[in-house]
């Protein structure tokens, strides 16, 4: 497994172009931590988002999953290239010959899916943990480690969207078009549900959820209607907000029942086509 | 001697062509193999195969007696396949320790395989900024990077000029000479001529000949001659000769085909007798590319 994991970050660590997405993703990730800077100083009325609870534990773990999960675009970017690029530059015929099997050539770039996802959970983990301890209201244990299971979310949710476009990366094997088949998907996923919330209102949710798209925004789920203070202002309004906000099991399930899809029909794609 | 490949009844159809046609040989150690065949006969895809780029249709392959599944026994191969493919983004020596870990070696060899191919000097520029004689090198360096039991080399001078495909031929020259069994694929005859010691020949997919190329250019040879005047004369005096099968004209010369072996001197005295002067005789082996040739039209 090391051995995979060392080819694929030989061949990722000379690419100025991965190089560079890989860190202006990381550099998005930390600046998460520059919400805590917004003020408002306008005369009598002071506004510090940060001192308004927002980074409150066990709020913090939902609230920063969603957010970095934002990021995730820029590694999709290496990921597709990387996987395509094998095409272009024809490497991937020569790794074969070298000696790489198709098994192992797919595992490699799977494991730098792994690795990479790993690498954004403890990130963010620890971003969301010292922006915690700065601000929260609350620092007993018990409550900081509460809701974690977002960040289990968190993780799955990266892995299935790169291995989704590890996927895209060898049926069409150029970068941009995988990209493109990615918003392409997503057009139609939204489609489908427009068409579903239209004619069949009431199971309309049940079926969404086993898409891949869907599924991945499932897990975590936008957290700012269950912020407090906008939970009052619709109160006042009169709108009901009881959602219920928590990481479902059977989201995580269909997730990496995706994710195994994915790695499996990229290695039978690879074995069924001639190089 | 160790039987390094072995192929049996090997297919491959891509929808109605049938690329590779039930072909059948084998690769011992320390031979120097060329398989020849014109364009599109099937010798990349044959190397595809058994490189594990190409799936095969049918029949079977084996590296190394099948001790190995196909993927560890090709750590033990040095290939070349048509252009050289390496990562742009990066220099020669990153190029070449990415393949080392692939082949799962150490980097050990890197500098004296890129002293081989003449690289050295350029060791730290981009791949990108090779040229496609220098690419080519490069891919040979890479090929030789683990002593390969084999090296397998497809259409090592294409697209290469003149000076390139001289360097290109002397490193194979010397690699065969230190012994590494080399299975060379091209449809240059004087390149397979000069470093081979067998051949395999094949055309739309099918092995017309297998076996040295001693044996393939064996034959009693063939005379040219030229007369002032008098042709028809002189070809009807030739095919009379007993022992000279064949005469066709070529040109302003006359070609006669021998099928036993007869001298210049006997030739020229019989002619003379029968009031015909030649002002030009020279007697020939037939080259490779003329066997090739008749091999590759006469099984039409």
């Amino acid at each position: 497994m090391f051995r995979l994991l060392n080819i694929e970050i030989h061949k990722l660590k000379y690419s100025k172009a991965s190089k560079v997405l890989i860190i202006i993703y990381f550099a998005l990730l930390t600046s998460i931590a520059l919400i805590a800077a917004i003020k408002f100083d306008i005369g009598p009325i002071k506004f510090h988002l940060a001192e308004q609870g927002i980074f409150n534990f066990p709020y913090i773990w939902h609230l920063n999953t969603f957010l970095a999960s934002w990021f995730k675009f820029f590694l999709l970017l290496v990921i597709v290239s990387m996987m395509a690029n094998e095409y272009s530059n024809k490497t991937l015929k020569q790794n074969l010959i070298d000696g790489l099997s198709k098994k192992e050539f797919i595992l490699s770039k799977f494991y730098t899916v792994i690795l990479f996802s790993l690498i954004s959970t403890v990130f963010v983990f620890t971003v969301s943990l010292i922006l915690g301890y700065i601000y929260s209201d609350f620092n007993e244990f018990s409550i900081v480690t509460t809701d974690l299971e977002y960040l289990i979310a968190f993780f799955v949710k990266l892995l299935g969207f790169f291995s989704f476009g590890l996927f895209l990366g060898i049926l069409v094997k150029r970068s941009a078009f995988a990209v493109g088949a990615m918003f392409v998907w997503f057009i139609f996923e939204s489609f489908v549900k427009g068409m579903l919330y239209w004619k069949i209102k009431p199971n309309a949710e049940d079926i969404m959820r086993v898409f891949p798209l869907e599924a991945m925004s499932n897990l975590i789920k936008e957290p700012f209607t269950r912020f407090s203070a906008v939970k009052s202002v619709a109160k006042q309004v009169g709108e009901d907000l009881s959602k219920d906000f928590s990481v479902q099991p059977l989201d995580i399930l269909i997730v990496l029942l995706w994710t195994s899809a994915f790695i499996y029909f990229s290695f039978l794609l690879l074995k069924k086509r001639d190089l | 001697m160790e039987t390094i490949l072995t192929i049996n009844n090997l297919n491959k159809k891509f929808g109605n062509i049938h690329a590779v046609n039930n072909l059948s040989f084998e690769i011992k150690k320390g031979n120097v193999y060329g398989i020849l065949g014109p364009n599109g006969s099937g010798k990349s895809t044959t190397l595809g195969i058994i490189l594990n780029v190409v799936n095969k249709t049918s029949g079977n392959f084996s590296w190394f007696d099948g001790n190995l599944s196909t993927h560890n026994a090709l750590k033990k191969v040095g290939a070349i396949i048509e252009r050289p493919n390496f990562y742009p983004y990066m220099t020669a020596v990153q190029n070449l320790e990415l393949v080392c870990k692939i082949k799962g070696i150490t980097f050990d060899k890197i500098e004296e395989k890129l002293k081989l191919v003449n690289l050295f000097q350029r060791k730290d520029s981009k791949f990108s900024t090779y040229s496609l004689g220098m690419k080519q090198r490069l891919a040979i360096a890479s090929a030789l990077l683990n002593d390969p039991e084999i090296l397998i080399l497809d259409e090592p001078t294409n697209g290469l000029d003149p000076q390139g495909i001289h360097e290109i031929r002397e490193i194979i020259k010397t690699i065969a000479h230190n012994g590494t069994t080399i299975l060379l694929a091209s449809h240059l005859l004087d390149e397979v001529e000069k470093v081979c010691t067998h051949v395999v020949v094949i055309r739309e997919g099918v092995k017309l000949y297998s076996g040295s190329v001693d044996e393939m250019i064996a034959s009693y040879g063939l005379f040219e001659l030229k007369v002032d005047g008098e042709t028809s004369k002189l070809v009807e005096l030739l095919s009379n000769f007993e022992g000279i099968g064949t005469v066709k004209i070529e040109d302003d010369k006359i070609i006669a085909t021998l099928s036993k072996a007869i001298n210049a001197k006997e030739i020229n005295n019989y002619l003379f007798k029968n009031g015909v002067i030649l002002s030009h005789l020279v007697k020939r082996k037939p080259s490779l590319e003329q066997q090739f040739l008749t091999l590759t039209n006469n099984k039409l």
